[in-house]
């Protein structure tokens, strides 16, 4: 049983909305209605008692007025200037939440409006400079080998273009926070969020207020995918400048349109192919340039373009290969974490190119991906040598034989000429890395301890938080088989800053693996202190353990034990040269999806979906299915459904019944499976999960709707309307033929 | 939510004398809810104008379904999920059955009336095209009595009906005259639930040896109003459904409809797919799909 279960489906958990503290008003967020543009006056319609009102302008803010991540560029209030649509200007906090539409609403901004940006070509342009000199927010260039000399010795060079949109996380609860504060106890934050300390960081810079002051607890949050990694920070320092200024609790919480408005997305990307191959299908190298839409702020983009072009190689070796990458800045709201956090974009580019690069050479799909598969003992693109165990091979062969892909791939293709419904197969083969990039696990130097009760119940406390994806489950399953206990008796401490340790945000596919990990050493930990102690001999009970836990309690009036991060031995990473062990593993996959096109409405529907992964250790294997099936049902909608429509950097369609996610009516049969491959240092063998799934069908549905229909597409999401105007071309290209 | 409750008053009459009653004494003011599913979005997004609302949820002269010698007559207040229940729809108006089940969700099709359907009058809206295809006719009512109109006289303009602003929906009348007729019913969403449509199509056809002897189409989602498309069963009538005929219908479809582009689609994407439903519809009626 989860274990947060019982209290989701008996209706009894809590969530931000349902909490309500004496005296707490609500707040509101005024918000910019242009792009880009220099404020110039903010007048406050006399209509409106505004003596009931609380109000904060950025000239509140006692500290640094920045949500402070990575570079610090975002702005808590916009004071001078607005560099998107949505961006906060005045809160507004009332007792009563009717009263605060109107109240936005006759806040009036006078602007000067400034050229602004909206695609990557125009941000490349510099058809205005929108933010420093050239509007890049951040580059990498990473290079293997001599990518330079290859192209005289190749048989074919192929290149090729792909596109991937914005997604919105559609996470069931929106944001938000409720904020207190009392001279004695600081500022307290309650949220729906993923990284308790991401928000305590912010909050002791913008309030200038000491470590100690500062308090953020994760209250029962309702989904996340990177959705809630960076923007509770915003709305938890809105709420704590109110609550500074009227001396009560205030709780913030969007609506879904608000939410769809004005938090973040996945970065929309363009990535060029430029690959040298001989007519074996071999790869001899290639040139990769990936360019991210990051929105009007750094924020996040500087990682999420890490992680994108260390995969944007794939899971193949290139002898060389050059990879520039750019985040660029637009004048839309910042785009930040999202399950995948930059993989997805660029192993869609990979993988819908290897498709079209097999093409060209006259070699099956699968039979170039085999040919050119990262195998025991090759280096990755960074130069991390593969160790022992990884068998792509072997996971395309599972994943073949279980979708019937062979015979259905020939028969389609005969069968689609007479047929008005076009069945097509396609697979993808990909890795996503696990943790932090690079040296990101060492620095963070995560804390994870485990303590007992006064009578005997054993608590893991982290600052992992759980959203859905299982943390609590997996985490207290990994405290009890190490303890040698039942999981019944381990129960998860709150997640509140002031009393767990930082176990790290919650991100990364990380959880299960380094997270874990710690818990394991925090809990090996207690057992021997209590075996030291003399309480405890080889053989106990669960009850035998816990009366030895509570008599030490007793006795020495705590008993807690920690687990700390130690970096895997012999690893090194080169943060300017991008080489080196880029993550402490990788999990493998490989994705077949099975489509069928409707040419009277050019509609795709997925029919089948199989998924094979390597993933090390399946900790819960009804988890890790979850987690693969949620994965591939919010890629569906990624490659096929999911379009945010951008008017002058704000999403028009920011209501549910226009941005379309899939239903369960949409969603295919998906067959997952699993191998297991032990990693030494993950917890019990665990790699990471959660992202995995996220990487893969976009590809594999694409490249099977280019199977079934024999145009090529290189974009998502691929919507009725783009397949028909790709099919329409393809039809009028054939009467010409006849014509001539 | 961003609207403020009280700024909105809502009456329930409790009958439907009073309701007309209220109807006939302030013309305009108040505005019918039923089962609330459109002025509720409205609400909840600030959106909606009328500050008067009458509750006519749940009126018993409202949510009867007769079945008579030569007609179906559905209560202006029965739900989708009623319509889809109902045994003598299934059996013979089974596309109105199958758009109820289109719309929203399971939840929206236990509130949303089918007299709310229309009077709200979206182009967009599931149920017309079959209430077109079956010649429907609806009742209206007020304290001035009973009239009855043709469906496809029901929509004026872009959510503009005939209905004056005294009068309720008391009826939709399905005749029963459409022994033998096949029938053809596509919705062209964007999803396979809770989508609003692109396109949506329904029509009966009587067919003898590949000729239409007779046909009726509704087409939604393609003008301000759900269309039957009258020009395309003359042109029809009498033929063999070939390609000749195909493109000349094709052609009319064409000057027929005035499709939008908006957030959901393209007017070129909704052209050619109206079109090619329209196709799919004349072949599959005709047995050469």
């Amino acid at each position: 049983m989860r274990k947060e279960g019982a209290a989701k489906v008996c209706g009894t958990a809590r969530y931000i909305d349902d909490i309500t503290l004496p005296g707490m008003l609500h707040g509101a967020t005024v918000r910019s209605s242009i792009a880009r543009g220099r404020i110039k006056k903010i007048t406050f319609d006399p209509a409106i008692p505004w003596g009931e009102f609380t109000i904060v302008t950025a000239a509140d803010i006692p500290g640094a007025n920045c949500i402070a991540l990575i570079q610090n560029d975002w702005p808590c209030l916009a004071a001078e200037v607005v560099n998107h649509p949505e961006e906060p200007i005045v809160l507004l906090a009332h007792a009563d939440k009717h009263r605060l539409a109107e109240a936005v609403a006759a806040v009036r901004v006078e602007y000067e409006p400034l050229p602004s940006v909206h695609s990557i070509a125009e941000s490349e342009r510099k058809d205005a400079a929108v933010w420093g000199e050239d509007n890049v927010l951040k580059s990498y260039l990473m290079e293997k080998g001599d990518v330079d000399a290859v192209w005289a010795g190749a048989d074919f060079i192929v290149e090729g273009e792909y596109e991937t949109g914005a997604q919105e996380h559609l996470y069931i609860e929106n944001n938000g926070v409720i904020a207190e504060y009392s001279d004695a106890a600081g500022l307290t934050i309650y949220g729906s969020m993923q990284c308790p300390f991401y928000v305590h960081k912010s909050l002791v810079k913008l309030m200038a207020l000491p470590e100690d002051k500062v308090r953020v607890v994760q209250v029962e949050t309702g989904g996340a995918f990177g959705g809630k990694e960076d923007y509770p920070s915003m709305i938890a320092a809105h709420a704590a400048l109110l609550v500074r200024k009227a001396g009560r609790p205030v709780k913030i919480v969007y609506d879904r349109a608000e939410d769809m408005a004005a938090t973040t997305k996945r970065h929309p990307s363009r990535t060029r192919h430029r690959t040298a191959v001989t007519k074996d299908g071999k790869l001899l190298g290639a040139e990769i340039d990936l360019v991210l839409d990051g929105g009007a702020y750094s924020t996040l983009s500087s990682t999420v373009l890490s992680r994108a072009t260390i995969h944007a190689g794939g899971c193949y070796f290139w002898p060389n290969l050059r990879v520039r990458s750019r985040a660029l800045a637009t004048n839309s709201p910042p785009h930040g974490a999202f399950r995948g956090f930059g993989a997805p974009q660029s192993l869609f580019a990979i993988e819908r190119h290897m498709d079209r690069v097999a093409a060209a050479v006259g070699l099956a799909p699968e039979e170039l991906r085999r040919r050119n598969f990262l195998r025991p003992g090759l280096t990755t693109s960074t130069g991390q040598v593969i160790p022992e165990g990884v068998d792509l091979e072997h996971l395309l062969a599972r994943a073949m034989e279980l979708s019937g892909y062979k015979e259905k791939r020939q028969r389609f293709a005969r069968e689609n000429e007479r047929r008005a419904l076009k069945k097509g197969i396609g697979l993808a083969a990909f890795l996503h890395g696990a943790g932090f990039t690079g040296s990101g696990e060492r620095r963070m130097g995560s804390v994870a301890a485990m303590d007992a009760t006064a009578d005997g119940m054993l608590r893991v406390l982290v600052s992992s938080t759980e959203f859905g994806q299982g943390t609590n489950t997996i985490l207290c399953q990994i405290a009890a088989e190490t303890l040698g206990v039942d999981y019944g008796v381990v129960q998860m401490g709150p997640a509140d800053t002031s009393v767990v340790p930082n176990s790290g945000p919650t991100v990364a596919s990380r959880t299960a693996m380094v997270v874990g990990r710690l818990v394991e050493s925090a809990a090996k930990e207690m057992r021997h202190v209590l075996t030291e102690a003399g309480l405890i001999g080889e053989q106990y009970s669960t009850e035998e353990f816990q009366r030895a836990a509570s008599m030490y309690v007793g006795k020495h009036g705590q008993l807690r034990t920690e687990g700390h991060y130690e970096a895997p031995p012999n690893v090194f990473w080169d943060d300017e040269l991008y080489r080196g062990e880029a993550y402490g593993a990788y999990a493998w996959a490989v994705y077949v999806a099975e489509v069928t096109v409707d040419t009277v409405d050019y509609r795709v529907a997925v029919d089948d979906f199989v998924a094979v992964q390597e993933v090390g250790r399946v900790i819960n294997p009804v988890l890790a299915t979850g987690q693969v099936e949620g994965g591939v049902a919010q890629a569906v909608g990624y490659a096929l459904y999911e379009k945010v429509v951008w008017q002058k950097g704000r999403m028009a369609n920011n209501q549910m019944t226009n941005y379309i996610i899939a239903t369960s009516q949409d969603i295919p049969p998906i067959r997952v499976y699993f191998e297991e491959v032990p990693y030494k240092y993950g917890a019990y063998g665990a790699k990471g999960i959660g992202e995995l799934p996220m990487d893969g069908p976009a590809p594999a549905i694409v490249n099977a709707v280019s199977h079934a229909t024999s145009a090529d597409f290189c974009a998502v999401p691929l919507l009725p309307e783009d397949v028909m105007t790709k099919l329409a071309q393809v039809k009028s290209q054939v009467v010409e033929v006849v014509g001539a | 939510m961003r609207a403020a409750p009280e700024q909105y008053e809502m009456i329930s009459p409790g009958n439907l004398a009073a309701a007309l009653k209220l109807m006939a004494s302030e013309p305009g003011r108040w505005l019918p809810v039923a089962g609330g599913t459109e002025v509720m979005v409205q609400y909840s997004a600030g959106r909606l104008p009328q500050r008067n609302l009458m509750n006519v949820w749940g009126l018993p002269e409202l949510r009867r379904i007769e079945v008579t010698p030569d007609a179906v007559v559905i209560g202006g207040g029965c739900t989708f999920a009623e319509i889809r229940a109902h045994k003598a729809i299934a059996a013979e108006f089974s596309m109105l059955a199958k758009t109820a089940a289109w719309v929203g969700s399971i939840a929206n099709q236990n509130r949303a009336t089918l007299a709310g359907n229309l009077a709200n009058a979206s182009p967009a809206a599931d149920s017309p095209p079959a209430l077109l295809a079956y010649e429907a006719e609806i009742e209206l009512i007020s304290v001035r009595g009973t009239r009855r109109i043709p469906y496809t006289q029901c929509h004026l303009d872009y959510k503009r009906t005939a209905l004056t602003q005294d009068e309720l929906i008391l009826a939709v009348r399905l005749p029963r005259r459409f022994a033998g007729w096949r029938d053809y019913v596509r919705k062209v969403g964007t999803r396979n639930a809770q989508a609003i449509s692109k396109v949506c199509m329904a029509a009966q056809a009587l067919v003898q040896d590949g000729v239409v002897e007779a046909i009726r189409m509704g087409m939604g989602s393609v003008a301000p109003v759900p269309l039957r498309l009258a020009a395309i069963e003359e042109c029809a009538a009498g033929r063999k459904v070939n390609a000749t005929l195909i493109a000349e219908c094709r052609q009319l479809l064409d000057k027929m409809i005035a499709p939008i582009d908006d957030i959901r689609s393209t007017i070129e994407y909704r052209r050619l797919v109206a079109g090619n439903v329209l196709e799919d519809c004349l072949r599959t009626l005709a047995g050469t799909a």
